[in-house]
């Protein structure tokens, strides 16, 4: 597939001896023998990556990494010093006046970290603003305006000053403008980073509701290593203007490309990062009606596995354990005597896409976690062990690039 | 004690005559005679305006203003204070003071507020404008009367050109201030959704400035009623005549009667500008965004003229 966005070899410096420096930097220099030697600053040095279309692209970095500067180059609020960005076969970085405005009229919108709402405009037309520069007239504005509010569910204050609303809502106002004029692409510059810890939650989850309608490609620039793990289908780490690694949530924490990373990933939630699909293993089931208890108990014996699922049919059924099964046996079962009298059938479940921090209780309490699908099918199973191991990043030492190839080559002890 | 005026001396005063008498008025008067044409006009206007409409009608409007700018107790300060003009018989003299005034804000504005928009887009513009403002700020007005006689003769207008190189420099510098301090991410957002220049300017720079391009009108003003009386010196009517009269003629109540008419036009005029009155709504949101307050002329008298913008 074609990437929405394609950036390469970007680089800017600021300064005026940027192609002395642009050189240096080529070379490899560091940054500050550019700056003592050339008197310029480094924001951005070759940074590539395609963004494809419906994605969330995180880029992550600390204050002065160049996270800024970079999505800046994106809609040509800053002209870069080499290098293209490409959006639909056009470059951004070479476009003339013209070409920019239009292509910032109709692909590319942005939403500020300070919101930028305009102080003398209600949020109506604070929202129709790309629409108004269009030149659309003003009814029609209007209508989209409180269509967008309404779907930030912000409607009923389109006639209020942003100085009414409360940070969050404004920065709904801050997004719904964004999305007004129905751009490709949405820049977000740290939007949520100057809310509160609580309504930047909300926000997130807000954010990941709308876009699951929306499927716009949202370039969100962050700080917070938390929220970009929590958004982004892919995520890109700056350090001192360049991108360190590129890749998944999943990859970034389990294979962090160098100890820069490793140190950022060291103290994140690895609960919400990972889900049941990723440390999930291939599962061993038994057949309800035509497994008998001594059959199930020399198959746990082979296999080591310590408690077996049982399937009836399609549809999970239960769970035996080794120790259940032993007990019944002792009990004087005959060599035909089936299974089900031990079965528990009160078994944890999970979808492939929960999240391990909602497993912690089901971890501790004896069995297998059965991974179904919306028809009771098991999919797979969780081990408690799969899911402390992964919390506490020991499996990130074995991990390979791919998670699902590793999870899937781990076989169940 | 040896000093720089042994080794040699300038004639500098004789080549600034030899340049304004030997080249500029010989070369340039017709052209400086047309280019008062335009103010001579308005002036003629507002003057027959002003002092066609009845009293009682000019009062009553300025009393309207000063209730919905300034308050009650301001717009009967208005009446009252008419009242008191028109009894002591300057009605007249100050109806054209007024004409006078009013012209020479009008062309301020014409011209200073597009050229702090330049200053305010351009550093270098700017850069050059700043000792421009300062020279016409500080420059006694006395020196630049005489090559104005020369190049337009005597007469209102003339006086009304004095006027305009004294108040123009507060319309500059404000206008420049208040768009500069237009909050940089607004500017970057509106950009970002690709307005034009113009766009900008119109949607975001000039209502965002308002207020203190307001402020600067004000000081324009309260500069302009000031050169009122010095005006009067090369031909200017109105209320600085009945001064300059008076001090001619060593006729203190005569004198006396011009000053508290114009103190009373000009208290008036201020408070109608100055906009101050606490507002709910649109002003409050730029009120917000402002950095901070730029009027300082309290009272009726210009104030402290050293006000640095930018």
């Amino acid at each position: 597939m074609q990437p929405k966005l394609s950036v390469q070899n970007l680089y800017k410096i600021f300064g005026d001896n940027a192609d002395a420096a642009l050189e240096m930097v080529r070379r490899g220099e560091s940054k500050s023998a550019i700056l003592s030697r050339t008197g310029a600053t480094v924001g951005v040095q070759d940074a590539g990556f395609d963004i494809h279309e419906g994605e969330i692209f995180v880029v992550m970095g600390l204050s002065g990494s160049g996270k800024s500067t970079l999505v800046r180059m994106l809609n040509g609020l800053i002209t870069p010093t080499s290098g293209q960005v490409m959006i639909d076969g056009e470059d951004i970085a070479r476009a003339d006046t013209a070409t920019l405005r239009r292509i910032r009229r109709e692909k590319i919108a942005m939403v500020f970290q300070h919101f930028a709402l305009f102080p003398h405009w209600t949020i109506a037309e604070n929202v129709a603003y790309g629409l108004k520069v269009r030149g659309m007239t003003a009814g029609a504005r209007r209508a989209r305006a409180l269509e967008v509010l309404a779907q930030v569910g912000l409607e009923p204050w389109a006639d209020s000053l942003p100085a009414d609303l409360s940070g969050g809502m404004q920065q709904r106002v801050g997004l719904a403008r964004g999305l007004a004029a129905d751009p490709d692409i949405l820049l977000m510059d740290e939007p949520f980073g100057a809310l509160d810890p609580l309504i930047r939650r909300d926000m997130q989850t807000e954010l990941l509701a709308l876009q699951k309608t929306l499927k716009k490609t949202i370039v969100f620039i962050t700080h917070d290593l938390n929220e970009a793990l929590l958004l982004g289908n892919r995520i890109a780490i700056m350090k001192d203007g360049r991108i360190v690694q590129t890749g998944s949530a999943q990859t970034i924490v389990t294979a962090p490309a160098d100890d820069y990373v490793a140190a950022f990933v060291a103290d994140i939630d690895r609960g919400r990062v990972f889900t049941a699909g990723d440390v999930a293993s291939e599962p061993t089931t038994i057949q309800l009606r035509s497994t008998s208890v001594r059959e199930a108990l020399r198959m746990m014996e082979q296999s080591g596995d310590r408690a077996l699922y049982v399937l009836d049919g399609e549809r999970v059924a239960g769970v035996v354990t080794y120790r259940d099964l032993a007990a019944s046996e002792l009990d004087g079962a005959t060599p035909d005597t089936t299974i089900g009298k031990s079965m528990i059938t009160d078994f944890p479940t999970a979808n492939d896409d929960t999240q391990l921090h909602e497993l912690y209780g089901p971890a501790g309490g004896g069995p297998p976690i059965a991974v179904t699908d919306g028809a009771d099918r098991l999919l797979a199973v969780v081990e408690p062990h799969d899911v402390l191991t992964h919390l506490a990043g020991d499996a990130g030492e074995a991990a390979a690039d791919d998670i699902a190839q590793e999870t899937a080559d781990a076989q169940p002890r | 004690m040896l000093s720089p005026a042994d080794l040699a001396t300038l004639p500098f005063d004789d080549w600034i005559n030899a340049f304004v008498r030997g080249w500029l008025v010989p070369n340039f008067r017709p052209w400086f005679r047309a280019a008062q044409v335009p103010i001579s006009a308005v002036l003629f206007w507002l003057d027959s305006f002003f002092r066609m409409v009845p009293m009682l009608v000019t009062t009553a409007a300025f009393a309207a203003m000063a209730w919905k700018f300034a308050g009650r107790g301001m717009a009967i300060f208005t009446v009252l204070g008419f009242a008191f003009i028109d009894m002591i018989g300057l009605w007249n003299e100050t109806m054209t003071s007024l004409a006078m005034v009013v012209t020479s804000v009008l062309f301020c504005a014409v011209i200073g507020i597009p050229a702090g928009i330049l200053a305010a887009g351009s550093d270098r513009f700017w850069r050059i404008m700043r000792p421009v403002l300062d020279i016409m700020q500080t420059i006694p007005s006395f020196v630049y009367l005489v090559p104005i006689v020369m190049l337009f003769g005597v007469g209102t207008a003339p006086g009304i050109i004095a006027t305009i190189v004294f108040a123009l420099p507060p319309m500059v510098r404000l206008t420049n201030l208040g768009i500069r301090n237009v909050r940089s991410d607004l500017i970057e957002a509106a950009e970002a959704f690709g307005s034009t220049r113009w766009q900008m300017l119109r949607d975001l720079q000039l209502p965002l400035a308002m207020r203190t391009i307001m402020a600067g009108l004000n000081q324009t003003l309260m500069l302009a009623l000031s050169m009122v009386v010095i005006a009067a010196l090369i031909g200017g009517g109105g209320l600085g005549l009945v001064v300059n009269t008076g001090l001619g003629r060593l006729d203190v109540g005569g004198a006396t009667a011009g000053g508290v008419g114009m103190v009373i036009l000009a208290i008036v005029l201020d408070r109608i500008t100055r906009g101050d009155l606490p507002k709910a709504g649109l002003w409050h949101g730029i009120a917000r965004q402002d950095a901070g307050r730029f009027l300082s002329v309290a009272g009726a008298v210009p104030g402290p003229r050293s006000q640095k913008a930018g």
